[in-house]
Parts: C-alpha cells; structure tokens; sequence
C-alpha cells in the first residue's frame, strides 16, 4: 500500500517484535464444503505475547483458533508450535489450555474437581494434583469456592474457574475464545485486566478472540485484524489504531468518518467539490478513499477557512462531546473537550470552522 | 515450554498443502462404534425391512410376480373393504380424541383447578395398559352378557362403535401429552399483547391460544390416527367380522400362511404411517420456528368462569378412564360372567387356561427388562455418537436416518418383518427365532425413536464443547462420558429404560408374529385367552400387565425425584 507510506507511516512506527517465533501459521486454509472460512492465512506468534484475533463475526478469527486447537483442523498449509508440525494433529496430542465462551464447566464436578481434571495420570499423583488444584485457585483468587458446583458462582467467577482449569496442565499455549462476551461491562473490564495480568506473571503464549476492538486494544501486544477469512493486518494496538493496512481495517478499528476524493495539486477534490487541502499523497487524478478520526478533526470558531460545517448533532459524553458535522454532502464525525466546544460557540445549528491535518488523514486507494 | 528457536527451519511448500488429519484413539473408536451402529442397524432395521418390500413382489414359491399381489389386492372386495374401515374408523377417533384431550391438557395447563398433578396422573394411565384392556372393559359392559347392553338400543359393541370407544381410551394420554406440551410453551408476551390491545376473552382464544397450538393439534391428530389404524389388539378383541387393515395382516399371515399377501398388506398399512410421519416432522420443524428463545412461560391466573367448568369436563374425562381400567379391574375379579357376580381370584390361576400360565408374565417381564437394560445403554451411546463425533459427515446422517424411521414403522409392519428375515433359512441369524432374544431386538428397535429423541432432547441441554474441553485437557472422551455425560442425564436414561420397558411389556402388535411356543408374552396370552372365550381371565392378564407396568413407572418416578435430591447442589443456583 504504497499511498499510506508517503503520508502516515512517518511518525510513531510500531515498536519491533522481538523474541522467538512460537507458533507459525503458514498460508493455511480452511474449508466448510463449499464455504472458505479461512484463504491462505500465514501468521507468526511471538513466545509469551498476548494476541489478539480482532473482525467482525464470520471472519474467520473462531475458524482459525479451532485450527491451532484441533477442534476444527486447517484443510491445507501447516501450523507449527515449538518447531512441532501440529497441523493434522487431534487436539489431545497438542500442547494447550483453552477457555470457551461458555467456558463448557462440568457442571455436577466441584470447581476443585474442574480445574484438576486435566490432572491425571503418573505425572500427578495425588498430593501433587492437590496442590496444584489450590494454587490455581489461589492464583485466581477462589480458595473459598473450591467444594461448590459452577453454578453457584457468578459468570466471572465461572470464567475464572474456566481459566484455572485451562492453566493447570501448565500448557505452552493459551487460547481464549470469546472469553468474555458472556459478561457484563463491568466485569468485563475487571476480568480483562486480572487476564492480562495473570498472562504477564506466566509468560504463557496467548492468543484470545475477540469482536471487541476495545478488549483487544487494551490488552494485546498484538492485533491481528481479520476481515472474510484473511488477515488484513497484524500490529500493535497503536500500529493498527494509527496505521491501519486497509480501507476495512481504518474502518473497522477506532471511530472514523470517510469520504471519496480525488487528488489534486492543491488537495483533496471531494465529489460535491471540497478541497481539502493537502500535498498531493498519490498522482494527480487518483481516486482515493480517505479516513479520519474523529480527535483529527480541528475545530475554530472562524468560517474563514477553506472548510467549515454546520453542527447536526452533539452528544455530551462526560470528559469529550461528540460532534456530527455537515457541509453539503461532506459528514464529519469530532471529538473535543465541552469547555473548548463552549469557547467556538459549537452549538447544534451553529456553523464552525474546521480543518484536518494532512498527515492524520488516513487514504487508500478508491474503488474507481 | 519448548524452545521457540526451533520452529524456523521449514521446508518451504506449505500453500496448498493438503492436511492430513491423524485422530486421537478415542475419536477413533467412536467414529467405529458409529460404523459398527450402522451396521447393526441396517441388519436389524434396514434389512428385514427390505425383505418384507421383496415378499410383496414374489409369489408363495419366491419367484417375481411384479405388482401381481397388489393387483390381488386392489381386486379383492374384503380386503379394499378394510382399509376403508380402518381409514373412517381412524377418522372418527380422531374427531372425537382431539377435541376431548385439547379442553384436558387446556385445563392442566391453562388453568389453576386444583389436583392437576393428579388429573396428569390419571391422563397417563392407559399408556401403562395393553390397548386390548378396554376393549375387555367394553364387552364387559356392552358385550352379548354385557350389563349395560340396553344402553345400546339394540346396537352393538362388537365392531366400529367398540373399536372407536376403546381407541378412544388408548388414544386419549398421547393426544393429551402433545397438546399439554404444545399449550405449555405458549409465549405469555403474546397475551400481554392481546390483554393491552383490548382483545376480549374469545378474540384472544381463536387470534393466540389457537394459532399457537396449531401444530400440536396436527401433530396430536397424526399421531393418533396413525395409533388407531395401525393398532392390533382393539380390532382383534372387539372387532367381530369388522375386519381392518391390521386383523388382515394378522389373519393373512397366521390364518392362511399367505406372507406374500401379509407383506402387501403391511405395505399398505406403512403408508399412512408414512404420512404422518412426515406431517409430523413438517409440524415439529413449523412449531420451532413459531417459537423464539426469548418467549417467556404463560402463567395463568385463577379464573372462576373458567376453572370451574375446565374442573368439571376434567373430573369427567379422568373418571371414564378411572371406570374404564376399573371395570377391566372387576370383571377380573368376576367368578363366571355374568351368571356368579361373586369375586374370585380364580381368573388370575392363568393355569387354568393357558398351558404357560404365569410363565407369560415373566416371559413378559423378561423380555421388557432385557430390552429396556440392553436397549437403553445402547439407544444412549448412539444417540451421543450421531451427536458428537468429530467429522462424521454422511455416517451421522446414515445412522441419523436409521434411528429416526421406527418411528414411522407400526409394530406389525415390523414384526411380520422380523419373522420374514430372521425365519429365513439361508440365514444364519435364524438361530434367534422363537427366542426371548428376538423379542427384545424388536423391541428395542420398534421403540427406538422415542428413546433416541429423550437422549438427544437431553444431550443438547450440555455444552457442545465438554469433548473439546477434555480433549485439550487430553483426558479420553469415555472418561468425560462417564463421569458426565452420563450422570448429567441420568434422569433421561431412566425415563428411557422406563418407557421401553412399558411398551414392551404392553405390546401386542409387535410380539404377535414373533413369539415362540416357549416364550409367549402376556399380553399374547391375553388376545388368546379373550380368543378362547375366557374374557374373565384375559382381564385379569391385562390387569397383571398394567400393574407391572405401573410399578415400573412409579419406580422411575421416585428413582428420578431421589436423584433429583441428591444432585440438587448442581443443579440448581
């Protein structure tokens, strides 16, 4: 994508990767019968990262868990763990922890008897097992609970108990699906916290899915965007947030509005005939698909500039104000703080100036 | 944790390299324990089933007569004659069960007269009873020496009005149970809707109650024409010379040794069953889609105007089926009808009149036990199979298909298979002919739908993922099976085992063709007894019948309620 290089690759490039690749996904593909649910996907897992599996729902991002576990084995390529192929493999002679959705808890077994069942066998012998058992617990903060049954525990607590049970073999790799989806907001953000930290103090590899973007931005080392069964880019949460690969990712990451240009000497030439004005990203003429982030959005009190928009709509959100901005058929969405937006006189109806800062806007080649 | 250094010396081809999958050992073994289940179940399904389809297209001496024997068929006054008796037999029993059984399960469910765990009860009762138990209770009231003979006016019970009342009363508890459910899973969100748009009492009853249990009355009214038409033992105690499709079968077959007309004959009586089969998947699938997962239960509220009579038509009801089996109860108990009224348990010393005397009753209790203890295990493991094995692609819908059809076969359709394929000279299974084995293998396979659909019902209420999750925690899936699966639906197995063992004890229609001289079941030695003219005696088998049946039941039900205690802490929050 050589049109976003010239103009946003420049300032705050993601900080390089480093240590040893763990898992290697490489070009693997998925098939349902007719249905490709994952094209030619290659990947490459960093040990003791926390990754994240970012799209929207039918990405592909569950399919391609369900291959590094097994559950669903890739159709062709090769997943690699620990130099190991794994590709074909039944999920029992893998090495990983999972947590579902419905965390699938026994539930006519104690929460000591869930998270020790994976303890079986010369390796755990009684005394060991039990030990582990209560460690797990204390690690998740359940030493109380250890005689209930699942369902006398809250969701939260249930996800916990999920997580013992997938940490106690010690597993090389973690994979959470969804882990959170069943909880509310609140819970939510305390759990997703308590994870990241629990992953951070193990060092264990993870990889979590996600259709939450915020989930995965504050959590992840990195994202990988999935979009119709390819990943369309894979980067840190900044990397993705400032730098997105693709027209999908800029739109699907973060809020943005968009519109049509075509690049001219002195700008951006939208359809209805704004300029916005800018050094010329790609060749004169080129149609171009152009993004910005509402915080990218300058806003004055003076119409004298070459942009200016009435406000449609605002919506007081606390620390920020959310602005619908129009000007013909040019909608931009803003973001500023309620005591700037009372010194502009930004009210609905009122007209205000704006302007965009060439190197936030986010282009990508049009569709013509 | 492994070296991640390793992992980068790759060899370089892996686009487009097809995956070979390997299987863990248990995924292995369930993928052929699959296979073995289809296997075993086109040889005792799929097999004699065929064998029956190629018996109506030969002659006596095995050679191919094309459709000659449906020509025989067509042509013969008496045998057109019965279908169309059983077809308006059938449709008059309908007419008369649904109605009845729609105002009982409206007032069980829609309503808050009191007992109404009682009236369930009492609803449920037949089904513990051989169909023939009243017919036996009719001809005692109705019959030639019958009491209440005048009460007909000259009429008589011996044909369609006999036939029709006594279906009735076998009918009436499945009509009843599929309305109950169908009335019960009414969305209460669509009555706040009514009561708020001011919709009266009657507008709300013909706009929701009736829309909403559409399905649930075809669905009642299919499954219980199929019942009458495809019943044995009511036209064969109370019938007369009213012949239908199923005394034919029975006089084709055991009467002129004529299989090759007994298969047309099955044949025939396969397609209405047939049909309501698919009516019935087609009402089953519509229903689902009717119902949203957000509906919320309806509650009713009491309601005078309309608990009161709802209490009365109940009290009713319950009390003919009450009289029914307690008619069939007394006249057992009957010294010599109707000359000595005196009671007696004279009529229950079965050797008097039947060389095998008790011994049918145990033949009887054997044959239930083995079927329900062998059947149940294995009826549950395949059903989790056709559930749970990974990639079984066409063998889940293989085997899928073959547990599903039973329910589409009467139990003389099959039985008259089960004598054509396993009395087969050439085959070496006939070594089970005449045997209790053979008894059971039918029965399991004649009800092996119902118990299929109580283990899937069951099984779809856990988490899909419990095989997954143990997998990743590399414990073996019978491991998981064993310590929950099974417990989880043990109250499923046992309703399982319970209704097998009830309808194998109950049943004539599936037995008569296949018994041996040794082991005669009871309820063979009843329609015999009844035959013989001992209709004292044949009651008090009934009555045998029903009391094992029944104790059966209340053992599962107090099995079920001790689990129920004891397993409270996870079931519940």
């Amino acid at each position: 994508m050589a049109l976003i290089a010239e103009t946003t690759l420049v300032q705050g490039a993601a900080p390089p990767i480093v240590g040893a690749p763990y898992l290697l996904v490489d070009h693997v593909s998925k098939r349902f019968g007719a249905f490709t649910a994952l094209r030619d996907v290659s990947l490459s897992v960093v040990a003791a990262e926390l990754i994240c599996f970012l799209g929207p729902s039918g990405c592909g991002k569950t399919t391609l868990l369900r291959a590094i576990a097994g559950l669903d084995p890739a159709s062709e390529g090769r997943i690699t763990q620990g130099g190991r192929d794994i590709t074909g493999l039944p999920p029992s002679a893998r090495d990983f922890g999972i947590v579902f959705q419905s965390y699938a808890l026994f539930p006519n077994l104690s929460i000591a008897a869930n998270v020790g069942y994976g303890l079986r066998g010369a390796l755990w012998p009684k005394t060991r097992r039990q030990d582990r058992v209560i460690e797990l617990l204390a690690l998740v903060g359940l030493a109380e609970q250890a005689q209930k049954y699942p369902a006398q525990l809250s969701g939260g607590q249930q996800q916990r108990v999920a997580l013992a049970r997938a940490l106690a073999p010690e597993p090389g790799l973690l994979l959470l699906d969804e882990p959170l989806s069943a909880l509310d907001a609140q819970v939510r953000q305390h759990l997703r916290q308590e994870i990241r930290a629990l992953q951070r103090r193990l060092g264990v590899t993870t990889i979590m899915v996600t259709h939450d973007q915020e989930e995965a931005m504050a959590i992840a080392d990195r994202i990988v965007v999935m979009h119709a069964g390819r990943i369309e880019q894979v980067g840190t949460p900044e990397a993705v947030y400032r730098h997105p690969a693709s027209a999908f990712v800029a739109g699907f990451v973060g809020r943005s509005s968009h519109f049509d240009a075509v690049v001219q000497a002195e700008g951006l030439r939208t359809a209805d005939g704004h300029l916005i004005p800018s050094p010329p990203p790609a060749p004169i003429g080129t149609s171009v698909k152009v993004f910005v982030r509402p915080e990218d959005v300058r806003l004055t009190a003076t119409t004298a500039g070459p942009l200016s928009a009435e406000v449609t709509a605002l919506e007081y959100l606390g620390p920020v104000c959310r602005l619908a901005l129009a000007d013909g058929r040019l909608l931009l969405e803003a973001e500023a703080s309620p005591d700037a937006l009372r010194e502009i006189g930004a009210q609905p109806g009122a007209r205000i100036g704006l302007s965009i800062p060439p190197s936030r806007m986010l282009i990508f080649p049009g569709d013509a | 944790m492994p070296d991640g250094g390793t992992a980068i010396a790759l060899p370089p081809a892996a686009r487009g390299r097809p995956v070979v999958r390997t299987l863990a050992p248990d995924q292995r073994l369930m993928r052929w324990t699959l296979v073995l289940a289809g296997v075993a179940l086109l040889l005792v399904l799929a097999a004699p089933m065929a064998m029956l389809l190629v018996r109506a297209f030969q002659d006596a001496e095995g050679a191919w007569v094309g459709i000659a024997n449906f020509t025989v068929y067509v042509t013969t006054p008496s045998l057109a004659v019965s279908a169309w008796r059983s077809v308006w037999t059938a449709a008059v029993a309908t007419l008369l069960v649904v109605p009845l059984a729609f105002v009982y399960a409206y007032g069980l469910t829609r309503s808050r007269m009191p007992a109404r765990g009682a009236f369930r009860a009492v609803m449920l009762v037949p089904v513990l009873a051989p169909s023939l138990l009243p017919a036996l209770a009719l001809i005692t009231l109705f019959g030639n020496q019958g009491l209440l003979k005048a009460w007909l006016f000259g009429g008589t019970i011996y044909g369609p009005a006999g036939i029709i009342a006594a279906q009735v009363f076998a009918c009436f508890p499945h009509a009843a149970l599929i309305l109950s459910v169908a009335l019960a899973t009414s969305d209460a969100r669509l009555y706040e809707a009514a009561e708020v748009l001011r919709a009266g009492r009657i507008r709300t009853f013909l706009t929701v109650t009736l829309p909403g249990s559409i399905y649930g009355l075809v669905s009642a009214a299919v499954v219980v024409f199929t019942m009458v038409v495809t019943d044995f033992g009511i036209p064969k105690v109370i019938g007369g010379s009213f012949n239908v499709l199923a005394t034919d079968v029975y006089k084709q077959v055991v009467g002129q040794q004529n299989f090759n007309m007994g298969a047309v004959v099955g044949i025939v009586l396969l397609i209405p069953a047939l049909v309501a089969f698919a009516l019935e998947r087609w009402a089953t699938r519509r229903k689902a889609a009717t119902m949203s997962g957000r509906a919320v239960a309806y509650v009713p509220k009491a309601r005078l105007w309309r608990d009161v009579p709802l209490l009365l038509a109940c009290t009713v009801i319950a009390g003919l089926l009450l009289a029914v089996v307690g008619t069939a109860l007394w006249s057992s108990l009957i010294t010599f009808w109707p000359w000595n009224l005196n009671l007696t348990l004279n009529n229950y010393d079965f050797a008097r009149f039947d060389t095998a005397g008790w011994g049918s009753v145990w033949t009887s209790v054997k044959m239930a036990a083995a079927a329900a203890l062998v059947g149940t295990p294995v009826i549950f493991i395949i059903a989790w199979l056709v559930a749970r094995t990974p990639e079984a692609g066409a063998l889940r819908g293989v085997v899928g298909f073959l547990v599903t059809a039973p329910l589409a076969i009467p139990g003389l359709v099959l039985g008259l298979a089960y004598i054509l394929f396993f009395n087969h000279p050439a085959n070496p299974l006939n070594i089970l002919y005449g045997t209790l084995a053979i008894l059971a293998l039918n029965s399991v396979v004649h009800f092996w739908t119902v118990g299929h659909l109580t283990a899937t019902t069951a099984l779809r209420q856990l988490d899909p993922e419990f095989e997954a999750a143990s997998a990743s925690l590399k414990v073996p899936v019978w491991t998981t099976f064993g310590r929950v699966t099974v417990p989880m639906c043990l109250p499923a197995v046992l309703e399982m085992s319970a209704y097998i063992f009830v309808n194998a004890m109950t049943t004539v229609s599936a037995v008569i063709f296949l018994y041996g001289p040794d082991f005669k079941p009871a309820a063979v030695a009843a329609v015999q007894m009844d035959e013989a003219g001992q209709s004292s005696a044949a009651a008090a088998m009934a009555c045998v019948i029903l009391g094992v049946a029944l104790t059966v039941k209340i053992a599962q039900v107090a099995v079920s309620a001790v689990i129920d205690r004891t397993t409270q802490g996870w079931r519940r929050r």
